[in-house]
């Protein structure tokens, strides 16, 4: 019995995480059509810019703000200087997008060493809590309820804002929106630093389960790619439910079929683009 | 005449220059020694922590060795064995270097393995641990300046059973060649003292979270022993305290798990995890003494398992060419020099080469203790010449397969 609830409280925990990472990466590809290859370096290096903040003696909650503002603002430069020079060539895009990501790796690892760095949970939601038993990390718990929060927020921005309607008229259908004067390239932009900015909150958040380490990067991009592949593309509903259900095939396939741990993750996204190729909550792209 | 007496000068001086002494000309000549590390990728803080001991060591030294410079060609492998073979190669054609420390991980050292053996360059393995390197697999040119794999848990599982008392323990380990072999070691003694491994558990390398895994540990053990190698070890034991394990299963390590390199990163959280290994920071002789404050004075940290490997192999280097009195043009004596290496002051104490070549040396029971303030290995049993066959006759021992996975057999798995 214990068993299953800390493995389902797992699932939840490692869906959180994952929510954070993946409703940048489906935000930004939703609209631009971007498979945006530097996602899993926004994550690591918002990691880290949050755990300069705590080292030097900030909270955990200014170590979220300072991760969102620093790896939004870097997401604004990239796309300026980089992308936008790029429009209307995907390939070149991704390419250069994957060229970042190992600017952003190699620049991490001179500025902050190799070592892992654990980082410590806000102190407030240190320790654990009793279930049947067992003890299981207050901070896990948190992390669901804060994805939660982050899914309401983007589900508020969406679809109460104007913001939002003119970002939802460029992912249903871009040229029709820029044809009734839908200014494309700021949302482009304000896209591009927000999708940025969430990967940068999401590495922080993670941090304390996931410690920041070289190499983080490169370990969170493919499940990221598998969340939103899953979920349908540019959907954050499907990345939303995309998270958790990985968050629990992952868990539960671990724990059950040890031996299988990495196929678990790959098989249901296979399965799922076989017999529905735009994925659970895609819609049928233009 | 004038003109003869011109060509009988240049025959003289020719002979006379193909007459001197080879040994003369090599004087002059650096020895040429390749390193190769890793810069980049999820390995890259161990590469650093070599590279650290390497650099305190030539400094010593003055960039000299048995009374001939010493040129370093630095190579970094980014931890891929392809990248790794091409790097050897360009040492060994390129830049000419005579002998070779590293790679750095196991995969790396089996890639390079029929090079070495077909160039035939003299190769010291600063980290390397996988068993059948030394073992079933032995490279004529290739020496180890750390242990095998299983060398230290030999040690451990003796000791959770005869003096901790254990029965029954969980093993929680790396899903590679590392973790299995660490893990086969220690439950193949353990088992023979009477002790039962009930639980297995095996977690991908790059594995996001332990919380899965821990959820898991039976709660009737007696301990848990987690054999995990670079970074991970961190995670693992800060997740295995907040799953409020710590203080209800005592936890064992392997050397790596709460290695020096990793401790200062842990926190209260490693506190009294026993662990084995052939080194400890906290090692009390002269040696020692002298290599931790140079390196604390140079990096202000302790030496851990990666930068004493680097220095180790490089001590070796050193006595091997001060056996052959620098010589290293000679390679086969240079390499006979290197098999024959004894130590008996080296910093991790005496240390010897088998006839594998592979290190005989002390293995010593470690638990995390609070030291002037910060986190230490601190020496509790001392088994003296351990050798890679523990206990075993060379033979026996070789004639099983090789530790893996599934070798010993575990029979008392419970479900």
């Amino acid at each position: 019995m214990s068993f299953w609830l800390i493995q389902s409280l797992n699932s939840l925990a490692l869906g959180g995480v994952l929510f954070t990472l993946a409703a940048g990466f489906s935000l930004i590809f939703g609209l631009m059509r971007i498979a945006n290859l530097s996602h899993g370096a926004y994550f690591m290096l918002g990691a880290y810019v949050g755990l300069s903040v705590i080292e030097a003696g900030h909270s955990f909650f200014l170590a979220i703000l300072a991760a969102a503002v620093a790896i939004g603002l870097l997401g604004c430069v990239v796309e300026r200087v980089i992308l936008r020079r790029l429009a209307g060539n995907s390939l070149s895009q991704v390419l250069a997008t994957l060229g970042v990501a190992f600017v952003i790796a190699d620049c991490s690892l001179w500025f902050w060493g190799g070592d892992p760095r654990p980082v410590a949970a806000p102190s407030f939601l240190a320790g654990g809590v009793q279930i049947l038993g067992q003890t299981f990390p207050l901070y896990r718990i948190a992390l669901v309820i804060f994805s939660i929060f982050v899914a309401l927020g983007l589900w508020l921005l969406l679809d109460k804002t104007k913001l939002g309607v003119m970002i939802r008229a460029s992912v249903d259908d871009r040229q029709m929106a820029q044809g009734i004067g839908v200014p494309a390239t700021k949302l482009f932009s304000i896209v591009f630093c927000l999708g940025a900015a969430l990967a940068g909150v999401g590495g922080i958040a993670a941090a304390p389960i996931l410690s920041v380490y070289p190499g983080l990067d490169a370990d969170m991009l493919p499940i990221a790619l598998v969340v939103v592949i899953l979920g349908g593309l540019g959907s954050l509903l499907g990345a939303f439910i995309g998270s958790f259900l990985i968050g629990f095939i992952y868990s539960f396939g671990q724990a059950l079929f040890p031996d299988l741990a990495y196929i678990i993750l790959f098989l249901p996204m296979l399965i799922i683009l076989a017999v529905r190729p735009r994925g659970l909550f895609g819609k049928i792209s233009a | 005449m004038l003109k003869k007496i011109h060509l009988k000068a240049v025959a003289l001086a020719v002979t006379g220059a193909l007459l001197t002494p080879a040994a003369f000309a090599a004087d002059k000549a650096p020895i040429r020694v390749g390193f190769l590390t890793i810069k980049s990728g999820a390995l890259a803080a161990g590469g650093k922590q070599m590279e650290e001991a390497i650099n305190l060591f030539m400094k010593e030294r003055n960039n000299t060795i048995a009374g001939r410079k010493v040129e370093l060609f630095v190579a970094d492998t980014s931890g891929q064995p392809a990248v790794t073979k091409t790097k050897t190669q360009e040492l060994v054609e390129k830049d000419k270097v005579q002998v070779i420390i590293g790679p750095l991980a196991a995969f790396e050292a089996i890639a390079v393995d029929d090079y070495i053996k077909k160039v035939g360059v003299p190769v010291i393995s600063p980290s390397a641990g996988a068993e059948d390197l030394t073992q079933r697999k032995p490279n004529p040119w290739f020496v180890r300046g750390v242990g095998s794999s299983a060398q230290p848990s030999h040690a451990l599982g003796e000791y959770a059973a005869k003096d901790l008392k254990y029965k029954r323990i969980a093993i929680i380990a790396d899903d590679f060649a590392f973790g299995h072999e660490i893990a086969a070691g220690f439950q193949r003694t353990f088992e023979e003292n009477g002790g039962k491994v009930v639980q297995k558990l095996w977690t991908p390398l790059n594995v996001a979270d332990y919380g899965t895994y821990i959820g898991q540990i039976k709660p009737n053990v007696d301990a848990v022993f987690a054999a995990f190698a670079g970074g991970n070890g961190v995670k693992f034991v800060k997740q295995y305290s907040e799953y409020g394990l710590k203080g209800k299963i005592p936890l064992l390590g392997a050397m790596t798990t709460v290695d020096e390199g990793i401790l200062p990163f842990m926190g209260d959280d490693a506190l009294g995890v026993i662990s084995t290994g052939w080194y400890s920071a906290n090692l009390n002789n002269a040696a020692n003494a002298k290599f931790v404050k140079d390196f604390n004075t140079a990096y202000k940290k302790d030496p851990g398992y990666y930068s004493m490997g680097a220095y180790g192999a490089a001590l070796m280097l050193e006595q091997a060419l001060k056996d052959v009195k620098g010589n290293i043009e000679d390679k086969n004596a240079f390499m006979a020099a290197l098999r024959a290496v004894q130590l008996p002051n080296d910093p991790r104490g005496k240390v010897t080469l088998d006839a594998l070549g592979n290190p005989i040396m002390d293995i010593y029971i470690r638990k995390v203790e609070k030291k002037d303030g910060k986190l230490s290995n601190v020496v509790i049993k001392t088994y003296p010449a351990v050798s890679q066959f523990w206990t075993y006759k060379t033979k026996d021992f070789l004639s099983n397969p090789v530790y893996s996975r599934d070798y010993p057999p575990a029979n008392n798995l419970e479900n």
